[in-house]
Parts: C-alpha cells; sequence; structure tokens
C-alpha cells in the first residue's frame, strides 16, 4: 500500500532539512532583527540595514542576519537577538543605529555584551549567565513541587555556584504536562542545551548538578521524552520574565520563524498536521479532537470550534466554503496583526485543515486594508504554498482540491461581524442580516461557510500535533487552551500577552506587564473593545474566561485589553466607546442608528457638566432597549461599556452630574487651571506657549490666567518646569 | 452603400471606449480577467482598491467607470464607495496623515497630537493643507497600539509620540516633498 500524502511530507522534510543543514547556522553569529509593522515603526529596517553596512565592512562571512516577525514586545522595539551556538542567546531592546555600532564591536567581535541595553536588564547583573534552568510552575497542571526550585537554588549556592553564572528561573507554564503520564514531576528546561528534564526529587537535583552544571553533559537519565511546543520561543527568549510568564502556543513562532520563508517554518514541524490529517483522510477525526480540545471561538463568540465544523460538515450541500476573520477592528487589539505578520504560514495551515474538514474548496481571508503588510506576507505565503504543491489542486498528492484567496476590507468595523463580512466580499455594503440562518447553514453565495478568528485558526496545527486533551488540560473547564491578550494603555510593558484560559487579571496586568505605568495606581482593566466593559481594579483577581468576564458585563471580545489608572475618567471612556460605535454604526436598523446616537449625546451633556440626575435612568433604558432590539452584535454590544462603567463607577457619574466635578480631572469642561503664585517664579514660558494669550504677569512674578478667555488646552500645565499650575 | 453599418441606436462600443480611457491599464486587465469569472460583481470592492491605489481618490468618473465597465449599477458603486472608510471621493494631499484615535492611543493623549496636528497644518480633520502636501484624518487603530500614540504618515507609523515631535515630524515630510520636486524637475528638464 503506498502513502502519497506521507511520501511528500517525507521528501518535502528531508529537502528542506538540507537546505536549512547548507546553511549551517549552527556555526555561525545570528543577528535576529523583528520585521512587523510594529517593528518597522520602531525603526528595525534602519538597524537591520546597520548591521548589514557593518558585516561587509568587517569582512566576516560567519555572522548572517536573521529576519524575524515581532515577539510582541511592543513597548522595547526594535528588538535584536545575538546568537552565539553553546551561548544563551542575548536580546538588546530599543536598538538604534548607535547602539548597533556598539552591538557589533562589543559583543559580537569583542564578545562582551552591551549589559546596559540588554532586553529588561536588570540593573545590578554585570555579566550573563552561562547557563539557565527554567522550572516549569505551572499554576493548573498542580504536578510541579514549588520547592524544588528552592532546594536547587540553595544547593547551587552551597557549591558556591553564583547566581549569576547560572540561573535559575520559574516558568508559568512549558505547556508538557498535558502530555506526561501520570507521575507527577516538575519539568525543568536547561539552556542553552535546549534540554527538558523531568525532576521529581532531590536524588534527581543532584544527579542534575553533578552531571549538568559541574561536568557540562547532559544526564541522559532524567532527559524527557516530551518536547514543549513552544521549545524554540523559550529557548531564544526564556530568560525574560515578560515571555517565561507566558505559555505560547498560537504565538509559538512569533519572533522565531522568518515569516517570508517556507523552509524554516517547515523546519519547525510546520504542515506536519495537515500531512497527519491527509493521510488519515478523517474529517471526523479532526472535528472530535477541536471539541476535546474545547477550543473556542478567539474572536469573541465563545462558540466551539468543533461544534462549528461539525455543523457545516452535516449540511447536504457540498459547495462550501471558509474564510477566516481578519478584519481585525477593535481599537486596542492587535494579535491578529501580528500572528498573519510573523507566523504567515501558520494561519494557511490551519484553513487549509478546516477547508479539508468542512470539505470546502474555496477559502478566503478577509485582511483589513490598513494592515499592508500582513496582507503581503499572508499573500507571499498563499503563493508559495501554491508553487509547492500544498494549495491548489491534489494538495499534497491526497487528491484534495482547494484554494485560497485574499479579500481586503475597506475600513468598516462592522464587517467583523460575520454577516456583514460575508456580504463585503459578496462585493455589497458591508450591512448585516438577521440570524438564522447562521452562516453554516446559508452563507457565502448562500453556501454553507465556516468564519473563524485568525487566532482560531493559529491553535488548530498545535492542537492536531499535540492532542486535543492536551490543549484542554491548559485552559479551564469550559474553555481550552491559551488565549492571547493586546496589553495597552497604562501599563508598564504594552505588547501581546498569551496565557492559559483562567489565568487572573492580575497575573497579566502585574506579573506580565508590569504594573501601571508612572507608578499610578490601577482603576479598571477595559477588555472587548467597544463591545466590552470595565473591570474595577478590585475585581483584578478574576479568572479570565468567557463566562466570568460576561458575568461582570464585560467581554473577552477579541482580547484587547486596556488599562487604565487613576488619570483615567471613567465617563470620558465610555464617552469615547460610544463616539466608536455610533460612527461604526452601519444605519440598517433604528436601535442601533438611534441609540447610540442618543447615549452619546446624554454622555457629552454629562462630561459637560450639563447632566442630570434622570439621565442615568434614561441612559439605562436607552442601553437595555438597544442591546434588545439591535439586529446584530454590533448593536447588542454597543452598550456595554456605558452599563459596566455605571454599575462599576457610579459615584463617579453623580460627581459629574451633581458636584460638576471630574474626579480624573479629564473633562475639560469641569476643570480649571489656576497658576499658585507662591510656587510661580514668573519665567513666562506659560504665557509664551498660551495659544489664547490669557496669560499675564510681569517678568519675575506670579502670573495670573483670565478664566473667561482661556481654552483650558493644558499647554501652560504641560510647559511649566515649577509645578506652578494647578489643575482643579 | 459599402459604408453602411448596421443600424443601432447602442452605442456602446464608443461608451465603452471612452470609460476604458478613464482607468489605468492594470485596472482594465484586472476587470476584464474577471468579467469570466464565477460571481465577478463580488470583486467591485478590489476594483474600487485599486483605482484609490492609482489616483489617491475616487472621483465621480472613475465610478462611473468601474460601473459601467463592470456592468454594476452605479448606485451600488456609489453604496459601496461611501459605506467604507477606507474610500476617498475626494482628493487628498501627498501625504495622507492618519491619526490614530484608538482606545490605547487615546488614554496616552492621541487628541493632544491631533490638536497639535491642526494647529501646525492650520487644517481641520478632512482637509488638505493649501499647498497640497498634507491630508489629516482620524483613523481608528492601526495595530500598533504598543507605541501609541501613534501617527500613521502614508504608509509609515510614527510612534510613541508627544506634540513637542509633530513640528520636526512634519519638516521631514516638507523636505522630502521639495526634495521630490527637484527630481521631478531635473527629470523634465533633461
Amino acid at each position: 500500500m503506498s502513502f502519497p500524502v506521507r511520501d511528500f511530507y517525507r521528501s518535502m522534510a528531508d529537502r528542506v532539512g538540507r537546505t536549512l543543514a547548507d546553511r549551517d547556522l549552527g556555526n555561525k553569529i545570528l543577528i535576529q532583527v523583528g520585521s512587523a509593522t510594529c517593528e518597522h515603526a520602531a525603526g528595525s529596517q534602519a538597524v537591520a540595514e546597520e548591521f548589514i553596512r557593518h558585516i561587509r565592512a568587517s569582512g566576516r562571512k560567519d555572522i548572517v542576519i536573521h529576519r524575524t516577525g515581532c515577539t510582541g514586545r511592543c513597548s522595547r522595539e526594535p528588538i535584536v537577538g545575538i546568537q552565539v551556538s553553546g551561548q544563551i542567546p542575548v536580546k538588546y531592546e530599543r536598538v538604534n543605529r548607535d547602539l548597533v555600532h556598539r552591538i557589533f564591536t562589543e559583543h559580537i567581535q569583542g564578545s562582551a555584551p552591551v549589559m546596559k541595553h540588554v532586553l529588561d536588564h536588570n540593573p545590578n547583573t554585570k555579566v550573563l549567565p552561562e547557563r539557565e534552568f527554567l522550572f516549569c510552575e505551572g499554576s493548573r497542571c498542580q504536578r510541579s513541587e514549588p520547592n524544588l526550585r528552592v532546594r536547587f537554588m540553595a544547593m547551587l549556592e552551597a557549591r558556591g555556584i553564583e547566581p549569576h553564572r547560572v540561573n535559575v528561573a520559574a516558568a508559568s507554564c512549558l505547556g508538557v504536562c498535558g502530555l506526561a503520564d501520570g507521575t507527577p514531576a516538575t519539568f525543568v528546561l536547561a539552556r542553552p542545551e535546549k534540554v527538558l528534564y523531568r525532576i521529581s526529587s532531590d536524588e534527581d537535583l543532584a544527579a542534575l548538578l553533578d552531571g549538568h552544571v559541574i561536568k557540562g553533559q547532559v544526564v541522559e537519565r532524567l532527559k524527557a521524552q516530551e518536547e514543549p511546543i513552544a521549545l524554540e520561543f523559550l529557548e531564544r527568549y526564556g530568560d525574560v520574565a515578560f515571555f517565561n510568564r507566558q505559555s505560547r502556543i498560537a504565538l509559538r513562532n512569533a519572533g522565531v520563524v522568518d515569516p517570508e520563508s517556507l523552509d524554516e517554518f517547515i523546519g519547525f514541524d510546520g504542515f506536519k498536521a495537515l500531512a497527519d490529517v491527509l493521510t488519515r483522510r478523517d474529517p471526523d477525526w479532526v472535528i472530535s479532537e477541536l471539541t476535546k480540545a474545547r477550543l473556542r471561538g478567539r474572536g469573541g463568540g465563545g462558540f466551539l470550534t468543533g461544534t462549528k465544523w461539525g455543523l457545516a460538515r452535516k449540511q447536504a450541500d457540498t459547495d462550501r466554503f471558509i474564510i477566516c476573520n481578519g478584519d481585525e477592528g477593535d481599537p486596542g487589539a492587535f494579535m491578529d496583526r501580528s500572528m498573519l505578520e510573523s507566523d504567515p504560514f501558520n494561519i494557511v495551515e490551519g484553513m487549509i485543515i478546516g477547508g479539508f474538514s468542512i470539505g470546502a474548496q474555496r477559502g478566503f481571508f478577509y485582511i483589513r486594508a490598513e494592515y499592508p503588510l500582513a496582507i503581503k506576507r499572508i499573500q507571499h505565503a498563499i503563493d508559495t504554498c501554491r508553487a509547492n504543491g500544498l494549495l491548489g489542486q491534489d494538495i499534497m498528492g491526497s487528491g484534495f482540491d482547494f484554494d485560497l484567496e485574499i479579500r481586503l476590507g475597506a475600513g468598516a468595523f462592522v464587517c467583523g461581524e460575520e454577516t456583514a463580512l460575508i456580504r463585503s466580499i459578496e462585493g455589497e455594503r458591508g450591512q448585516p442580516k438577521v440570524r438564522p440562518p447562521y452562516p453554516t447553514d446559508r452563507g457565502l453565495w448562500g453556501h454553507p461557510t465556516v468564519i473563524n478568528n485568525v487566532e482560531t485558526f493559529a491553535n488548530i496545527s498545535a492542537i492536531l500535533r499535540y492532542s486535543g486533551d492536551w490543549y484542554a488540560r491548559l485552559g479551564t473547564e469550559k474553555s481550552g487552551g491559551t488565549k492571547v491578550f493586546a496589553l495597552a494603555g497604562k501599563v508598564r510593558h504594552t505588547g501581546l500577552v498569551e496565557v492559559p484560559m483562567g489565568t487572573t487579571l492580575s497575573r497579566i496586568v502585574n506579573d506580565i506587564g508590569g504594573g501601571v505605568s508612572g507608578g499610578k495606581q490601577l482603576k479598571a482593566i477595559q477588555t472587548g473593545g467597544p463591545a466590552g466593559g470595565f473591570i474595577p481594579a478590585s475585581m483584578q483577581g478574576m479568572e479570565v474566561d468567557f463566562e466570568p468576564l460576561q458575568k461582570a458585563g464585560s467581554i473577552m471580545g477579541s482580547g484587547g485589553m486596556i488599562v487604565l489608572s487613576e488619570d483615567d475618567c471613567m465617563v470620558d471612556i465610555a464617552k469615547f466607546y460610544m463616539a466608536f460605535s455610533q460612527e461604526e454604526s452601519c444605519g440598517k436598523c433604528t436601535p442601533c442608528r438611534e441609540g447610540t446616537t442618543r447615549i452619546l449625546e446624554i454622555l457629552e451633556r454629562i462630561t459637560q457638566g450639563k447632566g442630570e440626575l434622570e439621565d442615568l435612568d434614561k441612559l439605562h433604558r436607552l442601553s437595555r432597549l438597544c442591546q434588545r432590539t439591535s439586529l446584530c452584535g454590533l448593536g447588542r454590544a454597543a452598550p456595554n461599556p456605558v452599563l459596566s462603567s455605571i454599575k462599576h463607577f457610579r459615584e463617579e457619574f453623580l460627581a459629574h452630574i451633581v458636584d460638576k466635578h471630574c474626579p480624573a480631572k479629564k473633562c475639560v469642561a469641569l476643570i480649571r487651571y489656576e497658576i499658585n503664585a507662591e510656587k510661580c517664579v514668573g519665567c513666562t514660558i506659560c504665557a509664551r506657549n498660551c495659544p489664547v494669550e490669557c496669560i499675564t504677569g510681569a517678568r519675575k512674578e506670579a502670573h495670573v490666567i483670565d478664566q473667561a478667555a482661556c481654552i483650558k488646552c493644558g499647554n501652560c500645565f504641560d510647559v511649566c518646569k515649577f509645578a506652578a499650575i494647578d489643575r482643579v | 452603400m459599402s459604408d453602411c453599418r448596421p443600424c443601432t441606436t447602442d452605442n456602446w462600443p464608443e461608451l465603452e471606449r471612452g470609460y476604458r480611457a478613464m482607468l489605468p491599464e492594470d485596472v482594465l486587465a484586472f476587470i476584464d480577467a474577471n468579467r469570466t469569472r464565477e460571481h465577478s460583481e463580488s470583486m467591485l470592492i478590489a476594483t474600487l482598491h485599486m483605482v484609490q491605489g492609482h489616483y489617491g481618490h475616487l472621483g465621480p468618473g472613475h465610478l462611473e467607470a468601474v460601473a459601467q465597465l463592470m456592468q454594476v449599477p452605479l448606485a451600488k458603486v456609489t453604496g459601496v464607495a461611501t459605506f467604507y472608510h477606507y474610500f476617498r471621493l475626494q482628493p487628498r494631499g501627498k501625504y495622507l496623515i492618519n491619526v490614530c484615535l484608538g482606545t490605547a492611543c487615546y488614554v496616552k493623549g492621541a487628541e493632544k497630537i491631533a490638536r497639535k496636528l491642526t494647529d501646525e497644518l492650520g487644517i481641520r480633520f478632512g482637509e488638505t493643507s493649501k499647498d497640497g502636501i498634507f491630508s489629516l484624518e482620524s483613523t481608528r487603530c492601526v495595530g500598533t497600539c504598543g507605541l501609541a500614540p501613534v501617527v500613521m504618515i502614508g504608509d509609515e507609523v510614527h510612534g510613541p509620540l508627544t506634540p513637542s515631535q509633530i513640528p520636526n515630524l512634519l519638516e521631514g515630510y516638507l523636505a522630502r516633498a521639495a526634495e521630490d520636486l527637484v527630481g521631478e524637475s531635473a527629470a523634465e528638464d533633461r
């Protein structure tokens, strides 16, 4: 019996293995530079050019530039990694042209890392560790024993091995526990050797110390059979707390592979899951694995993906379609862009598997026109796959025909809604339709259609390779696996964070995000974008999952997470979201079109100090009406930010309405600027910067603001060097 | 009688020539290639993207030409062009400045950036500067929230920005525009 798919995959993997071996990156010094929209904005292209210039000038042939996508560590970009074989990779943050020169001369040519600019550098450490042990301390699986790590550190100390030589750290989850058999053990990843150990006793620890640390040999007896899915990611980034507290599955290749290299993707087991699916030729197996995995729609709907695929598969109509929803319109969410830009082949693989499982012949990527680089990389991935027999006729020799194409969005938020998205692909105005019929019954051009979010597709190949049970075990009882959040707003480390379902908000914001920036107090966390709501700081112990968030008046949404500090006015932010929804309402149904407009009017009145007490009741009534009677998700969810802000921050609304006072001092109509005569030294800088020239006063004498003429722009407040301007 | 053509009121060939003259070659090729495909009308948005990519905006003539050549009612073409924010019906400046007013940018002071831009350029949102170099618009999130607040000029994203950086940023683009102008006139001279 012949296995055409297996042979196809094997020959492809062999070819790739040879090409990668020819390149022989192992003995070279690798300079890794990120390339994605955000990295480019931070200046990574100039950095790469500068490195190329330096390499050329040095005449060295053993230094190679490697392009990768982005890791999602936005606030520290551009990030540059230097990999020398046998050493833990060093990452630099906020690299610019001058720093390139220092890195090149001091680190690459002189082998002394530029410590001051190492990513998340602790100013107390003067040298980088030679070795690192990452102890898995996943809170979910409860297999590990935290004391093992502490005891190992004590053993190292007893032997006189300093922590800066051999570093011991806790990782939040290596993602291997779900693979292991019943006996409890702690998994430990040794870097830079990339060896995974299973440790269960003090004897094991002693053997690890003697063998691995002292003798420098791998202890075969303790080697684990399993391989963490994000092994390569952990190897490169495992020493950074921001990364080792995450569990990377959907983002496992982000910042690791070259997004425009099919070979590299295959080198990291890409298309292995597809080969397996096409060899088995059993769509029901795929669907049952996804159902076991409890993978729920990552766009925010939370519908079980396995069930959705099963519904489409059961249809009598055999003309079926599959769509990847990349119309990431929620302000504050950018994980889809990052995945499309950093790991495009993975999304394509997920879609081909989806196409096979539901029996579709064609698939569509629907991507926002605002993401030009994502469009370019997906198009490149599609073309490359087609040229290599992975798309088109007879995929991998299996006899399965399937093709993909890109359709561009054109800046309409409502097109993220599935029926509106379908209309848009059909070339119409993106206005939603009444459901049912659901797209799985009658979707694109009236045929059964499955629409999934980018992140959902990003998880498919991982689930099929590591089993649905493994994926389910990472998450909660109701939702399996991990979720990517886009952490932004007033938080120290902004960026993409992938954590197991059920992780607490506090862990995401404080442990991974480093807490509120500028030493301010956390006020609330906004999740789910304009359709979501606010979680007050008092509830930050809450576990993140679809149901708990909904119970608190918010939603999971696509995973936007905006941190708000004491400086943010909740009425103002609620107004901001309502203005968004009002503008994006497509206008088809009255409750949404009129409802959002009137709610916005009332909120504007309140922030202008013209609110009345009965406005709160009016807001409540209107919001409920809008929620209950709107046609699609946009209108039904639009009042969420208003309702949840009233629910959790009622006193702030009352302060605006009754006291005509904005506690966060944000609402322009409710504040005024005054000059503190005692602090003012008469430097005149405020008067010079006032656009309406309403500040008067002689040089070296206290100035005065003419309140009648003041437009409250705040320029004087920003420019005063003596903190002499009070905002009251 | 040799010069007598079949009598017809259908002036389509003549009209078609006129409409074809209004659109660039690549768009015409795209429309022709799609005409025979199933659901060819679904390529309307893609076609409009191409036209806008070429001219920078969609003029009334462009919409009519697309409608006629794709054989889609003009009412539908206009409906689509006006529904989606990405399509512009007015000509715009050489550089389109898009101020991100997404949540992350908003809480980090995008309004101040926006005000500084309107002050510096002397135009309001939706307008184009008199020299035709800058157009000012706002957008809802360009997906680089980690760098908030950001401004997108052309295809380039800038951030995190403070109002005081705005004049320098604009200077850079003005210099680039002037250089282009010099380059163009030099080419003409040659």
